[in-house]
């Protein structure tokens, strides 16, 4: 939503090979360089405001798109089931939708102002209650993943980069695009059935599903939580760092041909250390740019993740708003879900001149 | 070249970071190994645990304010209505009321309620209790939200004394030993400031006074009851209920197998596959039994509401009801029953299923629309809708004849009847449009179809099934929903709907609603194809035996009653929590590999970079 001027995913991620890139890089080291005294202010402060306006949007936008679905909640939720008129008048009464809709929608935008996202119309309870019980529970399985698949994704795609060609490289790439192509939801099942139901030699390693076994206490209930946390984090790392992996391999080959590399090695550095110390920090940006925009994407939750492994996240709530359609639900979760992206980009456009001065000038 | 001092600075600075690798891959390690100890210790516990894998969300806990299986289910197993029903036959037997009868002008009941009933807080359940939940349903919006219906002829309810309700009626209503309703305690619920946004999951235990105690829930994870030991009919075989989400089928299914879950039932059912899966495996039963459901053919009548208004726009010849006949007469309902149910369910025939039999109607040998394609396309030719040179069927404006056939893009069953229906209906040289839609309830309520894949749960009373197809079902106008199901509007079928509600005789009521389903199956305008069966399974290592509803051959999950979870009887090894407590061992093992494989891997990293160093 934050409009910025930097690479793209896309961008980043087409590799140009290892000559073209080096020629006319600045300096090696762009952290030694500061920005104009009163620029970073300047630039933040445009940042924020770029954001505070996406927010408002989204507040409006989550308002009117839902209501262009089909289905009417009411008859939703009454259908099927012995119910009179008098009884349907009520609920439409009770969910503000006998108001016209200029009203509805400023009834709304005054109660979201004041933080209440109004009340689910299927489980009558309030829309933040709902998003903040399932919400540590998205966060924990998205998070660690998150975490992991960057971290390998990483740690992998710079060092295929470092011996491109090589046997590691095309074994690493091949196998992360052929794991990142595979649904995720046949993945989680085929984890279920030979880790967790077991198949000979195998045993049952882990359960098949849920959150937690619900009986245990304090230390017991972290090991339990973090037991049933496994087979659905393997599945979401094993799809998602291939994308980490090739955007962070093919910045780094635009590297790799840089005159200041052959100088860090006439200087005599270790080969690990001119990687690390001197390749990577300059190849970082399109990385950082993927790390933001899928560390704002854990919050919307995985809904096929979260379904194979009955997890009780965001992303089924979600699922279950849109089905009937829950408008203050559905209106909520999108809100929050667009929010954290804007939140993320906002973050990563208010980083970004750490790591490259240009940024922001 | 002080290339060692680079090397000496280099390996110190990154010395650090591998001993934190390290170490937190020791610490996951640990926590993996000591995974073990979680399942030991709810193993250790003796409590006989029965757990039922489910999928739906509970909608609310409140009596008042539930409406899905699973939480009316729920509220079936924690607190106790007036009447129940019997599981070998479904017939009515006493509840919280032990007895009942109606006054000469049936517009009087008086209900006996039992004395040796008691709330989970010691105090006596009677009458006053009832009376006070039924009156709030009449008076307060908010208690009405789910079971409102129940009351709307309810003219005053009354409780002379603890042991005795009295419910005046406005009209005769048949229906008064069948009303499901939970009656929740007084004293309890009187403290509620707004029923309407009470959803009863906080505080835990809920005062309740079925054959199970509401203990403990988890949105989406877990509903857990225990037994009521003081329960009047005798306390459940099983110490502990557990409802454990599986959001996915498969997922379920996987779950049942390595024993984490006692029973699996699906949503609706599960499928063939799932059935032919688990039916050769050691430990687990599969329960193939006659449903409550029927799946029909609902053609469009002309949609139109109480005023007179027309609407919609259903093909006209649909209103021949020669045409509905011959469409019928040409559907093969064995073929779908093999091909499509592949076996899991029975051919249809009047509207109530075979489960219910004081009501299941069988048209006569001369009234019967058997399968007959012959006799479907001379039907057709008879009502004027000849075929053309290209063999095409024509209306009356002379176009070839194609219907739309609504059809639910969820249901997989839905799309394979559809293309039978193609075939079939394309040999009489009619045409079809399947419209496989996420959402049918708009084009459904506008009356914008022809034809309709429909089908409905039927309860032990039938009031309700029955009186969707009434006059005073249709919508007030065509702005307003009403209950109609495909606005059938027929005034002998309207006569006889008053008449079965108005007698209290169960076999001359039985009877008239027998009249009303062979008027329904004349008229053509709802055609039951099957009646697919209720597949489940559970594991005969942990439920020694359980009660079906009808008992000889009936369902477990979804009943009406608790019979199931209250009859079933652990198996004698049974330990609903097994599978995990065996693999504690095979955890530690898998993750000491884990370190090992960690430390080997760190080991080659730190090799090969050593080895690399340019000199």
């Amino acid at each position: 939503m934050s409009s910025v001027s930097r690479p793209t995913t896309a961008e980043a991620g087409a590799a140009n090979g290892p000559g073209s890139a080096g020629a006319g890089r600045p300096s090696p080291s762009p952290r030694a360089r500061g920005l104009p005294v009163g620029a970073y202010p300047r630039y933040v402060a445009g940042r924020l405001a770029g954001a505070a306006v996406s927010l408002l949007a989204v507040l409006v936008t989550s308002f009117f798109l839902f209501r262009m679905i089909p289905g009417d909640p009411v008859k939703f939720m009454t259908g099927r089931r012995p119910v009179s008129a008098e009884q349907i008048a009520v609920y439409r009464r009770e969910f503000g939708l006998d108001l016209p809709l200029w009203q509805q929608f400023t009834d709304y935008c005054g109660k979201a102002l004041t933080g209440d996202l109004g009340t689910s119309y299927q489980f009558r309870a309030p829309v933040v209650d709902k998003i903040t019980e399932a919400l540590p529970n998205t966060l924990l399985l998205t998070g660690t993943a998150f975490v992991l698949y960057t971290a390998l994704g990483v740690f992998l795609g710079t060092r295929s980069a470092w011996r491109h060609g090589g046997l590691g490289d095309r074994l690493h790439t091949g196998l992360a695009l052929t794991l990142y192509s595979i649904p995720s939801f046949w993945l989680g099942l085929l984890l279920i059935i030979v880790l967790s139901v077991g198949v000979d030699p195998i045993p049952g390693l882990f359960p098949t599903g849920g959150m937690e076994s619900g009986r245990e206490e304090g230390f017991a209930h972290v090991v339990d939580v973090a037991h049933h946390l496994v087979l659905p984090v393997v599945t979401l790392v094993a799809v998602e760092y291939g994308q980490t992996l090739l955007v962070s391999r093919s910045a780094l080959l635009d590297e790799m041909g840089g005159d200041y590399l052959t100088t860090a090695r006439a200087k005599g550095l270790r080969d690990d250390l001119v990687r690390r110390r001197h390749a990577v920090p300059n190849a970082l940006l399109p990385t950082v740019t993927l790390i933001f925009v899928n560390l704002g994407r854990t919050v919307a939750g995985v809904i096929l993740v979260e379904t194979v492994f009955s997890w009780p996240g965001l992303g089924g709530l979600f699922y279950q708003a849109l089905s009937v359609p829950d408008l203050p639900l559905v209106q909520g979760l999108f809100f929050v879900f667009a929010a954290a992206v804007i939140l993320m980009n906002t973050l990563a456009d208010l980083l970004y001149p750490l790591f490259d001065p240009r940024v922001g000038r | 070249m002080s290339t060692h001092d680079q090397h000496g600075s280099g390996r110190t600075g990154t010395h650090p970071r591998r001993i934190r690798l390290l170490a937190s891959a020791g610490a996951a390690a640990l926590l993996l190994a000591s995974g073990t100890a979680a399942p030991s210790a709810s193993a250790a516990e003796d409590d006989k645990v029965l757990t039922v894998a489910v999928a739906q969300s509970v909608d609310s806990l409140s009596p008042f304010l539930a409406v899905r299986l699973l939480s009316t289910s729920i509220h079936r197993l924690t607190y106790e209505y007036l009447t129940n029903y019997d599981p070998e036959d479904n017939h009515v037997v006493p509840g919280l009321a032990t007895k009942w009868k109606s006054s000469p002008d049936k517009l009087t009941w008086t209900y006996t309620i039992r004395s040796d009933s008691e709330w989970l807080d010691g105090q006596q359940a009677t009458a006053k209790d009832a009376a006070w939940t039924f009156n709030k349903m009449m008076t307060d919006d908010g208690a009405a939200t789910a079971n409102g219906s129940f009351v709307t002829n309810f003219a005053e309810v009354t409780a002379p004394s603890p042991t005795q309700l009295v419910i005046r009626l406005k009209q005769p209503q048949a229906t008064m030993t069948a009303l499901d309703v939970p009656i929740v305690p007084r004293h309890v619920w009187e403290k509620v400031d707004d029923l309407s946004k009470f959803n009863n999951d906080k505080d835990f235990p809920v005062v309740g006074n079925g054959p199970f105690v509401l203990t403990d829930y988890k949105p989406d994870s877990y509903v857990r009851l225990k037994a009521n030991k003081d329960f009047w009919r005798g306390a459940p075989k099983f110490d502990e209920l557990v409802f454990r989400y599986y959001k996915d089928q498969d997922a379920a299914v996987a779950a049942l197998r390595k024993g984490e879950v006692s029973f699996v039932s699906g949503s609706p059912s599960l499928t063939p596959a799932q059935s032919a899966s688990l039916e050769d495996e050691e430990n687990i039963h599969v329960n193939d039994a006659p449903g409550r459901r029927f799946y029909a053919l609902a053609t469009n009548p002309g949609a139109r509401a109480k005023d007179g208004t027309k609407f919609g726009d259903g093909h006209p010849s649909l209103l021949d009801q020669r045409v509905r006949h011959a469409l019928f007469m040409a559907v093969d309902r064995k073929a779908i029953v093999d091909k499509v149910f592949q076996g899991h369910a029975v051919e249809g025939e009047g509207y109530i299923p075979p489960r219910f039999p004081q009501y299941f109607f069988e048209p006569s040998a001369d009234q019967k629309l058997a399968y007959a394609p012959t006799e479907a396309a001379r039907l057709l030719d008879e009502a004027g809708y000849r075929t053309n040179a290209d063999g095409k069927r024509l209306g009356r404006d002379g176009k070839p004849l194609n219907y739309r056939v609504l059809c639910h893009a969820t249901d997989p069953n839905d799309k394979a009847v559809g293309k039978y229906l193609e075939e079939w209906w394309g040999e009489l040289g009619i045409s079809i449009t399947l419209d496989c839609l996420d959402n049918v309830t708009d084009p459904w309520l506008a009356g914008e179809y022809d034809l309709a894949f429909d089908g409905w749960s039927v309860n032990p009373d039938p009031d309700f099934v029955l009186s969707i197809h009434t006059c005073d079902a249709l919508p007030a106008t065509p702005k307003d929903t009403g209950a109609t199901d495909n606005f059938i509007c027929d005034k002998t079928y309207d006569e006889l709907y008053a008449r079965q509600l108005a007698e209290y005789d169960p076999a001359k009521r039985a009877d008239i609603v027998k009249q009303m389903q062979s008027r329904l199956y004349d008229l053509g305008y709802m055609n039951v194809m099957a009646y697919p069966n209720a597949v489940e399974a559970y594991r005969t290592d942990q439920i020694e035996s359980i009660t079906t509803m009808p008992s000889a051959a009936g369902n477990i999950y979804g009943q009406d009653g608790y019979w199931s979870w209250w009859s079933a009887v652990p198996a004698g090894s049974g330990d609903s929590s097994g599978g995990s407590s065996s693999t504690g061992a095979v955890i530690g093992i898998a993750a000491g590999a884990v370190v090992l494989v960690g430390l080997g891997v760190l080991f080659l990293v730190r090799r090969r970079a050593t080895a690399d160093d340019r000199e």
